[in-house]
């Protein structure tokens, strides 16, 4: 990267982008709801028929999740294995159908959109995901994971492939002499930036992260991360983010979504959810995470384990750990509300104050 | 400094690695995975190797518990473990200090456990292989070193295969096993890289816990600097099979000698650097077959001079400060 490039992009990062509360999101959930049963074999309907108890296991892996997300802006997606931000990424990007509940596109519902309107809809939300030796095609070539998408929705055409193929590749990091290798014969940053060629190629507006930096060492993750945020600035791009590395999410966000076993308990702009978390969760969150500029401490702990998610406790799920839950933690499940201008959390302590 | 075959001596550091050097030899070539890799941990002291996929890491690790398989052989170098080297031993008395003097801890438990054996079956086991004690005591032992880790009612968990713990609590149930005979060293490779942060951080706690109360020796074996700068004393960087750099973790941590070190400290995120672009380590990890000649690091640094294609030895610029570089960052840690 040159240094006028470096110079742009800090500046055109550094500047404070305002949003404002009654433009209309570009993606927009409303009470979306998610979940998985395992069907019951033969053995099981028999035994349910003879009166055992038998019942389908059903989890809950989103659980009523309202969200936004504004042109431009980047949201990072928090939480631990479980909680359900994977499930939620791919509802988002339209690549699992949600159990309950509307994703709007641009203010329009998604399930009601049709013919071309529904599949531009859906090219225009494209996902990077998490491991970039199993999200490629290992029998493809480069070219084709880059080109084959936008060949067939016609962005491009068989005599202009290549060049079209070398802009993706460039803009990705790639030299595109090699686009005739397989993903074999690269290392794990390059493939990452294969995925991200391959996203971009359709020309997307709305962009999908799961995970996208945590298989990389950090010298490769600072390069792909730098590439995240120079193409949101050129591209002009809007980014959920989802990820268990706080570092990265304080990094790259504006706004951040935290959720623990399928809920959104916390919502806020990234200042101030590393300044004045509000949930207890997300303060748990924050003590535990190792950072560089701590040294020789205690490490604070939050106790007990995350409930299975077949199971979870009734009420407000995290009571069970929450060293300030009391009697209607436990029966009442809280609601999301806004105690800030901005943030929303779903605690019961803030109706106390 | 005492040379080999002492018994403990007070002075000797529990386990102090010089010049050690793993090779394997395959069918492309020589691969020099560990190169000249020294460093010393004291009694009771974390020892935190960093370094980044491919930089030998692991295999140091290997080659400290005599584990390191064909085609891979120890080529050079001594490990002195209590004035005694570990390198020459038999695998017979190899065998008499693993698991007991000497302990492990995996990234996966499940490297560790056997998924068809009840805990208490895989605990006792691991005690009587190395003392002749009653089943009973072995038994209450082994109850003891769960209780010590934070597992929840170890009566009943003892009871219990390794599938029904969960990820956190199967890595608990690994370090219980590295406790039970109360080892001088225990090496672990990665031992929170797959857990969750929550979780993680109780596992640190009770680490850190064990290492002040049992005098234990640990050597850290991690990617991830923001562990290490809260758990270990010492920190050694490695970098293409080789250590870089080798310090106080603090003072590693604030003014990093080796540009390499400073490099990767800087392509952390972090609360201080929000918005800007992270400072980046160009190019990647050179292939460990065809390095190229002199300084490792030289092709992705930005203070290469001419003199880099001679191999720079690792030696003090600062006391207690170890690089191996011609072109240190010296003028910061003065600096600073």
């Amino acid at each position: 990267m040159s240094q006028s490039q470096m110079q742009m992009q800090s500046e055109s990062v550094g500047t404070a982008r305002v949003f404002s509360d009654s433009e209309t999101p570009m993606v927009e959930l409303r009470g979306v709801t998610r979940r998985f049963a395992k069907k019951l074999d033969i053995a099981a309907k028999l035994a349910r028929r003879l009166g055992a108890s038998v019942k389908e296991e059903i989890v809950h892996a989103v659980d009523g999740v309202d969200l936004r997300v504004r042109k431009g802006e980047v949201v990072g997606l928090v939480g631990e294995s479980g909680c359900g931000k994977s499930t939620l990424g791919r509802i988002v990007a339209g690549i699992l159908p949600q159990s309950e509940g509307q994703v709007l596109w641009n203010g329009q519902d998604v399930a009601g959109m049709q013919g071309e309107a529904a599949k531009i809809g859906k090219l225009r939300r494209q996902m990077i995901f998490q491991d970039p030796y199993a999200s490629l095609n290992p029998r493809m070539r480069v070219a084709d994971i880059v080109g084959e998408a936008p060949l067939v929705h016609g962005l491009t055409t068989r005599a202009n492939f290549d060049s079209y193929v070398d802009e993706q590749m460039r803009r990705a990091g790639l030299d595109p002499a090699f686009k005739r290798r397989y993903p074999h014969q690269f290392s794990g940053g390059q493939r990452q930036r294969i995925g991200i060629a391959r996203a971009l190629a359709v020309a997307p507006e709305f962009i999908v992260c799961d995970e996208a930096v945590a298989a990389l060492d950090v010298s490769i993750q600072a390069q792909i991360l730098n590439l995240f945020m120079k193409l949101r600035t050129d591209l002009d791009l809007t980014y959920l983010f989802i990820s268990h590395d706080l570092g990265v999410v304080e990094h790259l966000s504006d706004r951040v979504v935290i959720m623990y076993l399928g809920r959104v308990v916390e919502e806020a702009p990234t200042e101030r959810v590393f300044t004045a978390a509000n949930h207890p969760y997300t303060q748990s969150l924050l003590n535990s995470v190792p950072r560089i500029g701590n040294r020789k401490r205690a490490f604070a702990t939050v106790k007990g384990e995350i409930p299975s998610p077949l199971n979870p406790p009734p009420g407000c799920h995290f009571h069970p750990r929450c060293p300030h839950a009391f009697a209607r933690c436990s029966v009442e499940v809280p609601k999301l509300r806004e105690i800030a201008p901005g943030q929303r959390s779903a605690c019961h302590l803030n109706d106390a104050a | 400094m005492a040379d080999s075959l002492n018994p403990a001596t007070a002075a000797a550091p529990t386990l102090e690695v010089r010049n050690l050097q793993t090779h394997f030899f395959t069918r492309g070539g020589v691969v020099r995975a560990v190169d000249d890799v020294s460093f010393t941990i004291g009694r009771g002291k974390v020892l935190g190797l960093v370094g980044e996929s491919g930089s030998g890491k692991t295999v140091t690790g290997f080659s400290i518990m005599g584990l390191v398989d064909a085609p891979g052989r120890i080529v050079g170098g001594s490990i002195l473990f209590q004035g005694n080297d570990l390198a020459k031993l038999s695998e017979e008395e190899m065998r008499h200090l693993r698991g007991n003097r000497i302990a492990m801890i995996f990234q996966d438990p499940m490297m560790t456990l056997n998924p068809v054996l009840r805990i208490d079956t895989q605990m006792i086991e691991t005690v009587l292989a190395h003392e002749k004690v009653s089943e009973d005591e072995a038994r209450a032992r082994s109850r003891d070193a769960l209780g010590m880790v934070g597992i929840p009612s170890p009566d009943e968990r003892l009871k219990s295969y390794p599938h029904q713990f969960s990820g956190g609590m199967r890595q608990r149930v690994a370090i219980a096993i590295a406790l039970l005979h109360r080892p001088d060293l225990i090496v672990a490779d990665e031992p929170t890289t797959a857990l969750d942060v929550t979780i993680q951080g109780q596992i640190l706690a009770e680490v850190q816990k064990l290492c002040a109360t049992t005098g234990t020796a640990m050597l850290w074996i991690t990617h991830d600097l923001s562990v290490v700068a809260g758990l270990a004393d010492d920190i050694a960087v490695m970098y293409a099979g080789r250590v870089v750099e080798h310090g106080d973790v603090g003072e590693v941590l604030d003014a990093p000698l080796h540009p390499y070190t400073h490099g990767l400290i800087g392509s952390v995120p972090s609360r201080n650097k929000r918005g800007e672009p992270l400072r980046q380590i160009p190019g990647m990890t050179p292939s460990l077959l065809n390095l190229p000649e002199g300084c490792s690091f030289r092709a992705r640094c930005p203070r290469a001079q001419a003199d880099c294609v001679v191999m720079p030895e690792l030696k003090p610029w600062l006391p207690g400060r170890l690089a191996r570089c011609h072109h240190p960052h010296l003028e910061e840690v003065v600096a600073a």
